[in-house]
């Protein structure tokens, strides 16, 4: 199930570990997380749910859907997906609700240690990474949270190249990206970085900014500053059908996380659900990596995403049925097979026209929402804009909320790519120094440079749409739904 | 739904279909040289081609224009093949009763000069035998991806988008 050959990737393992599965050995390299190597050991169950004791596995593989939560060490509710393998550890499944042990001491509030810095950025994507890169070099001193083990965000699992221009990375691999990016930001002598840390909650405290966090799930961190700048992404959305929560239906980051970050080839035969750049996108990656596709089924009467990336896997074989939809996942256990059928122009499943494919995984491309949670818990206006994914902030040209001091950036400020991302990044983070007056006003040339790029890069048919969802997510902007 | 156009609702285009969007090289400009012709018909915006290019041959007033390729000022340098992000950009020379195809292969393995691949056309599907007559690897292309070039049967020209190797 190891990949060793790549055409884009280079996998560099680790020391070899052996951890245990319910006691059974299992070898594991450092630098890969619990979920990843028992994947590649064959292992897809990884929980039973609480009430109807079914078998669950992963689902997003980012650390934000808790469907991969195992007892790691006795200590239950880890997310697997995440945590980092360490020699000799012990794993078990987890069913349903699960009870901390007795002698387990949990940390105390007061304990917390405490970084201090001018601007917090949560998240270490795209946008992320542009917003801390940007602050430091305004003069800021940054810090930045990430709950991943490595930076990069979505950008490490992607192998296409960028589209935009080419001063906007055009033309390189996302993977590269990631790459040139967390170069950039080590090299600030401003900016430190925390992996594997949950920002868990935003508070004022005074004039400050308090960003409560979790490092590896274990150790409190309170982050101190004057501003914060939310770049948290996205979630993958879940469509209802039935058995939709057997292990081997993914959503597609996850797979893209196993195959392309840690190169661990998610199954043989996959089903993608969703013709948009996300499943395309996806397809392509799976042949690249050796994984046969059997179809992409698609609701809508055409092609979501970019013509170009459709076209590529149509001519390595890969039917697209547009008009069809997923009725049902089978198998025991893990997925075995797909059923499928078209749909009639009430969006209605036409009976006679189900097809079945032999499929071990099913990928999910369905969409994403913003992830806002820490934004809606800090108090941050939020309102439902549709051509964005969902809930958003709202924002101004900026990218500062309504809570002042608080900046939002990336698909977490609505689902587009990442090339707005950071864009939209580099924004909130000059944005973010001027605010505090550290950066001085030249930089405001920086923000205006950014904002054409932004409205240049969204002039065409698929910007607009987000260009009308922005208008609506601006502050004072045209009324919502 | 008969706004949607055909190449949308199936995942590919045909040449005809391409060639009502773009113009089509002349019979007298694909003997000459090897030309680049988008297969781009759908507003993105993105632009590393016209950026690449070094006569200015791609006109895209705007990243999210169509590329637009002046035939008769391309050289046939292939840099646009290589760097275009969509793998959308090809080259087709004709010789003799020939016609040689340019291509991004991002797939293992990268076949050899001389190997005989499989042609496949914009569906996957086989449609014959060609020669692969050149092969840039991916570290000596201005755009991190491999391209080949490989002989196929003139009638052909328009139908092979991709290859398949073979190897017992």
């Amino acid at each position: 199930m190891r990949l060793n050959e790549h055409p884009v990737l280079r996998f560099e393992r680790g020391r070899e570990v052996t951890i245990y599965f319910e006691g059974q050995p299992i070898k594991a390299y450092e630098g890969e997380t619990i979920a990843t190597a028992l994947h590649a050991a064959g292992i897809r169950v990884l929980n039973y749910s609480p009430n109807k004791k079914r078998p669950r596995g992963l689902f997003c593989a980012i650390g934000k859907c808790s469907s991969c939560l195992m007892v790691v060490n006795g200590i239950p509710n880890v997310r697997s997906c995440i945590t980092l393998v360490e020699d000799g550890m012990r794993i078990e499944r987890q069913h349903g609700r699960s009870r901390l042990p007795t002698k387990a001491k949990p940390p105390e509030f007061k304990d917390a240690k405490v970084v201090k810095a001018d601007i917090i950025v949560i998240g270490g994507g795209p946008a992320g990474l542009m917003a801390a890169i940007h602050a430091s070099r305004a003069g800021a001193k940054v810090v930045l949270i990430d709950e991943n083990p490595r930076l990069g965000g979505q950008l490490v699992k992607q192998t296409h190249k960028f589209f935009g221009k080419r001063e906007q990375f055009a033309g390189v691999r996302g993977v590269e990206i990631a790459k040139i990016l967390e170069k950039e930001l080590r090299k600030s002598e401003n900016a430190e970085v925390f992996l594997e840390t949950s920002a868990v909650g935003i508070f004022q405290e005074g004039e400050e900014k308090l960003v409560l966090a979790v490092r590896k799930e274990r150790e409190l961190i309170e982050f101190r500053g004057r501003a914060v700048i939310v770049a948290t992404g996205a979630m993958e959305r879940m469509i209802p059908f039935e058995n939709n929560d057997l292990p081997g239906v993914y959503g597609a980051g996850a797979i893209q996380t196993l195959m392309n970050t840690y190169g661990v080839k998610p199954g043989d035969r996959v089903l993608i659900v969703g013709a948009g750049n996300v499943g395309l996108i996806l397809a392509y990656q799976l042949i690249q990596a050796g994984v046969e596709v059997k179809a992409i089924v698609e609701a809508m009467p055409k092609v979501g995403g970019y013509f170009v990336h459709a076209a590529k896997v149509r001519r390595l074989g890969v039917p697209i049925l547009t008009r069809h939809t997923i009725l049902r996942a089978e198998g025991r256990e893990k997925v075995e097979r797909a059923v499928v059928a078209q749909l009639d122009e009430n969006w209605m499943p036409i009976t006679g026209t189900e097809k079945t494919f032999e499929v071990d995984v099913i990928a999910l491309a369905v969409g994403l929402r913003p992830s806002i949670e820490l934004l809606h818990q800090a108090g941050c206006q939020i309102k439902f804009v549709r051509e964005l994914g969902g809930h958003v902030a709202v924002r101004d040209g900026w990218m500062e909320t309504t809570v002042r001091g608080i900046f939002v950036a990336g698909d977490s400020a609505g689902i587009e790519e990442a090339t707005t991302a950071m864009l939209e990044g580099k924004i909130a983070g000059i944005a973010a120094a001027l605010r505090l007056g550290i950066a001085d006003e030249s930089w405001v040339e920086e923000i205006e440079k950014a904002q054409r790029d932004l409205d240049e890069f969204r002039s065409g048919p698929f910007g607009r749409r987000v260009a009308e969802g922005i208008r609506k997510a601006l502050l004072g902007g045209v009324a919502g739904e | 739904m008969s706004e949607i156009p055909s190449y949308l609702q199936r995942g590919y285009i045909t040449p005809e279909e391409l060639f009502s969007i773009i113009p089509k090289p002349s019979e007298e400009r694909l003997r000459e040289r090897p030309v680049a012709v988008p297969e781009c018909p759908q507003e993105i915006p993105c632009a590393p081609c016209r950026e690449i290019c070094p006569t200015g041959a791609i006109n895209m007033p705007t990243p999210n224009d169509l590329p637009i390729v002046d035939y008769d000022k391309c050289i046939g340098c292939s840099l646009c093949v290589q760097i275009c992000p969509g793998l959308a950009f090809f080259m087709v020379h004709y010789v003799g009763d020939k016609a040689r195809i340019t291509m991004p292969h991002e797939l293992l393995p990268i076949p050899e000069r001389g190997e005989e691949v499989v042609l496949l056309n914009r569906v996957g599907e086989p449609v014959g035998k060609g020669k692969v007559i050149t092969v840039v690897p991916r570290e000596k292309t201005k755009g991190d991806t491999p391209i080949i070039t490989v002989e196929v049967p003139i009638e052909l020209a328009w139908d092979v988008r991709a290859v398949k190797v073979v190897r017992e």
